[in-house]
């Protein structure tokens, strides 16, 4: 016998024993519906299960890449220094983390396809679910027990079909959850170690610790070229006070007041007019 | 018929397919038999993209039972002995 066979009579023997366990087939209408509820909030719990898991993982992918692109960074600024050795060494650590980063990559696209089944699954229990309701109310309200009996047969072994294959979903989303919230607690405790962490924002960050130093003495000479250049542009002015044709700015205010008192020379209309 | 692929539902396929998804099943269940894991996935696509080809999508709302029953795309050999053992189901 071939496998879909195999598998397709499995499925129908689960369901024929539950019928048979079942004395009122009436009854069975009921019982039923109720699990159907409880697996129905089964596989939503799943799915909200399985969303929790997805933006964890997205959670460490944007905490890794922002690892990444300061790395990135760093490598960029040793190089523009000349500081080969310090943009290899960042460049290392980025290939790490970026390898962390392809892995979680796999794992979130993985834990996507695995809501969109169960989403999927539960919507198609629930139209199960409803049109089961439906069947039931008019079964119990049509036929006596004995004229229900194959009708209830027929539509518990449909439903009971979908609940198996639902609850194998539900199974396998959990398994793959599971996995996930392991790794996830993995990738956590070496962030909290500071093995991922420490790489960029902690306090054994030499790379960043070496560029800032760099950075900072870099800073301390151009503040010392300022100050000279200051300090000769303060004694320069003094030169050039005396000149009346100095473009620096206190020589144009000063030929501008000149220029304000001579006015008064050409003010007389103004005056007569008073 | 209606035929069920585990985790996405059923589908109505033509009877005139019978012979040809019964072939792929021979050769699935050979697979499983020899522990064959590249045969067996081979098998297994075909089967399913066979049945994806020629059936169409049943209504949400139906409540029958399926002619036949196919494993899910990604199950494993593991997978598939696990559920021809008669363990993993939920009771329905």
């Amino acid at each position: 016998m071939g496998v879909m066979k195999r598998v397709t009579l499995i499925f129908r023997s689960k369901a024929n024993r539950a019928l048979d366990k079942m004395e009122d087939p009436r009854e069975t209408l009921d019982y039923s519906y109720q699990t159907q509820l409880e697996l129905l909030q089964k596989v939503r719990r799943g799915v909200a299960d399985v969303a929790t898991s997805r933006k964890r993982i997205e959670l460490q992918i944007n905490q890794l890449q922002q690892s990444s692109d300061k790395l990135d960074k760093q490598a960029r600024d040793s190089l523009a220094a000349g500081r080969e050795d310090l943009a290899r060494e960042a460049l290392v650590r980025k290939s790490g983390i970026q390898s962390q980063l392809n892995d979680l990559q796999t794992q979130y696209a993985s834990l996507q396809g695995e809501e969109e089944k169960l989403t999927a699954a539960s919507q198609r229990l629930q139209a199960k679910v409803d049109a089961f309701r439906t069947k039931k109310e008019t079964i119990k309200a049509t036929y006596t027990a004995a004229e229900a009996q194959t009708r209830i047969n027929e539509a518990f072994t449909g439903i009971s079909e979908e609940m198996g294959d639902v609850g194998l979903a539900v199974q396998r989303a959990e398994d793959k959850t599971e996995q996930m919230k392991a790794r996830a607690g993995a990738i956590d405790e070496l962030m909290a170690s500071g093995a991922l962490d420490d790489v960029v924002s902690g306090p054994r960050d030499d790379i960043q610790a070496e560029l800032d130093r760099m950075g900072a003495t870099h800073g301390v000479d151009a503040e010392l070229e300022r100050l000279k250049t200051e300090l000769e542009q303060g004694s320069a002015p003094k030169q050039l006070e005396g000149s009346a044709d100095s473009a620096q700015p206190v020589q144009r205010a000063a030929g501008g007041q000149s220029a304000h008192a001579a006015p008064p020379t050409d003010q007389p209309p103004a005056g007569d007019g008073q | 018929m209606i035929i069920r692929i585990l985790g996405e539902g059923q589908l109505e396929v033509d009877d005139s397919a019978a012979d040809e998804l019964n072939e792929l099943d021979s050769r699935l269940e050979v697979a499983v038999e020899r522990g064959d894991e590249a045969g067996f996935r081979a098998a297994l696509d075909a089967l399913l993209n066979r049945v994806r080809a020629t059936g169409t999508p049943v209504d949400d709302a139906l409540l029958e039972p399926s002619r036949l029953i196919l494993p899910q795309a990604d199950a494993t050999m593991a997978d598939v002995r696990r559920l021809l053992s008669d363990e993993g189901l939920i009771p329905g």
